[in-house]
């Protein structure tokens, strides 16, 4: 098993966070209004984030704030709005995928769950300071300057798509 | 926070919040007052309210008293508990942003590696507030009003962040106090007598800013989700009494924030020349305010200044010109960072 070694106050806030976070995400399937469901969204992605500040990382943790509630959500919302978002019940949400779903996500929970295992055993991951955002930009342009470079040209891509997709002629 | 005291970690936590808690109103009033009543009645030849108070310095603080007597209304068909969050939200992303801002060597809430990164993440959850305030509210406007606003604060993000990167750049750090002190420590063609405030280097970086924090502030000339005359203040409308009064403390207070920003990216923070050590510990508050202040005229200015812009001119001007711009600031600082 994982095991980090930590404090008492991180492991009660570790538990209020991971509650909340699994209630909220549970949540997000099961409400009847989609905007209920994009706001509970939103309580689990600040819910990583806060983990992330409970393992030191605060570079990443900002980042999830900036990326994925100031702006993968707001798009979310913003694409709810402009389509269709009724106060109340937002009619029939469900469809017959359920056991689908369900069958892909305890997949995944297994696949994830035996990945962390098989990687870390019983290794102890002691936090012993703040990744500050140097460790970060210089690990980016040494150890991982491939798979930087990767990303960023898939990014020029898609941007370019972008562009081709929405010009006129 | 302060050497000689050895006070416990929730002691000095509670000082911080405690502290942070009262500059909010206090900036929201300040700026309310000096700009919004007093600056645009004389730049409009009349003499703004004069009743309560000296020269109607009480007007405001009457106001809220009034807001908090009034009835708390929802609308029958309001989303209550998504419309009672919002603004809370929103005064959230406005307090989380003074965690960072020093105002003197040692004075900082929190002095952060990422204190910029920071700073711009939290001002981004404002908007998720707007979104759910204006879709809570089961009125047309207000949803039209969010639409408009959440579409703006995108595209004015990108331009912010572009901005300070330069910044960040000459700066060599995010972090704010380094920041501020390699301004205090730098030179201009090896005259040091000032430090080198980055107006002067990053002089695009500074427009870029306070053109952008113009629009992230839904100030005018930006102000399409606010617009009375259209949108019968969009997002706010259905807002009475108190949960009003956060929304007004929440821009306002956001504006003290981003002038205290850029007041420290751009014009040294704290530091004024011959004040190092203990001392610019005791007058640097004050001279953050006085930054501050400046910083905030020439925002107040522009939005005395300017008719509102059409929604597409707002968009082409972010897109087409601000961040083109900004991605060339970035590339010369680089090249000028690299050569010098």
């Amino acid at each position: 098993m994982l095991a980090v070694s930590t404090t008492v106050p991180q492991e009660i806030i570790f538990w209020i966070l991971a509650v909340s976070m699994a209630g909220a995400a549970l949540r997000v399937v099961t409400t009847k209004n989609i905007v209920h469901a994009a706001l509970y969204l939103m309580v689990v992605l600040a819910g990583v984030a806060a983990q992330y500040i409970l393992l030191a990382g605060e570079y990443i943790a900002v980042v999830q704030v900036l990326v994925y509630i100031g702006a993968v959500l707001v798009l979310v919302l913003f694409g709810i709005f402009l389509t269709r978002a009724p106060i109340g019940h937002s009619g029939d949400l469900d469809n017959d995928q359920r056991w689908l779903a369900g069958i892909v996500s305890l997949f995944l929970f297994g696949m994830l769950g035996y990945i962390l295992n098989d990687a870390f055993h019983r290794d102890k991951l002691t936090i012993t300071h703040v990744q500050g955002i140097g460790a970060v930009g210089d690990s980016f342009f040494s150890t991982y300057v491939i798979p930087f470079e990767v990303v960023s040209v898939l990014l020029l891509a898609a941007l370019v798509g972008a562009i081709v997709i929405a010009r006129r002629d | 926070m302060i050497g000689a005291l050895h006070l416990a970690f929730w002691q000095t936590t509670a000082i911080k919040v405690a502290v942070v808690l009262g500059i909010i109103p206090a900036g929201a009033l300040i700026l309310g007052y000096v700009f919004l009543l007093k600056m645009m009645s004389h730049m409009q030849s009349r003499l703004g309210p004069m009743e309560a108070g000296p020269h109607g310095s009480l007007q405001l603080i009457a106001d809220g008293v009034k807001f908090l007597q009034k009835e708390d209304i929802f609308p029958e068909r309001a989303d209550r508990v998504v419309f009672a969050l919002a603004p809370i939200i929103v005064l959230m992303s406005t307090f989380l942003l003074y965690v960072v801002i020093p105002v003197g060597p040692r004075l900082s809430v929190q002095n952060l590696d990422i204190g910029l990164i920071f700073a711009l993440a939290v001002s981004s959850l404002s908007v998720i507030g707007i979104l759910m305030a204006g879709w809570a509210s089961a009125n047309k406007y207000s949803l039209i009003g969010a639409l408009r606003a959440a579409g703006q604060l995108i595209a004015y993000e990108l331009p912010l962040i572009l901005a300070v990167v330069g910044v960040a750049v000459q700066a060599g750090s995010f972090n704010l106090q380094t920041i501020v002190q390699a301004q205090a420590h730098g030179k201009i063609f090896g005259v040091g007598a000032i430090g080198n405030p980055y107006i002067l280097t990053q002089a695009v970086g500074f427009i870029i800013f306070i053109i952008a924090a113009q629009a992230e502030l839904t100030q005018t000339p930006f102000d399409m989700p606010v617009a009375e005359s259209e949108l019968v203040a969009g997002f706010m409308t259905e807002y009475t009494g108190f949960r009003f009064l956060f929304f007004f403390m929440g821009e306002f207070g956001t504006a003290f924030a981003f002038s205290a920003i850029g007041a420290t990216l751009f014009l040294g923070g704290w530091f004024v020349p011959g004040i190092h050590g203990g001392l610019a510990d005791i007058v640097g508050p004050a001279v953050v305010f006085a930054k501050v202040m400046l910083v905030a005229f020439l925002i107040f200015w522009m939005r005395f200044s300017f008719p509102r812009l059409r929604e597409d001119q707002l968009q082409a001007f972010a897109w087409k010109f601000l961040i083109p711009l900004s991605l060339v600031n970035i590339v010369a600082t680089g090249v000028l960072k690299v050569a010098f």
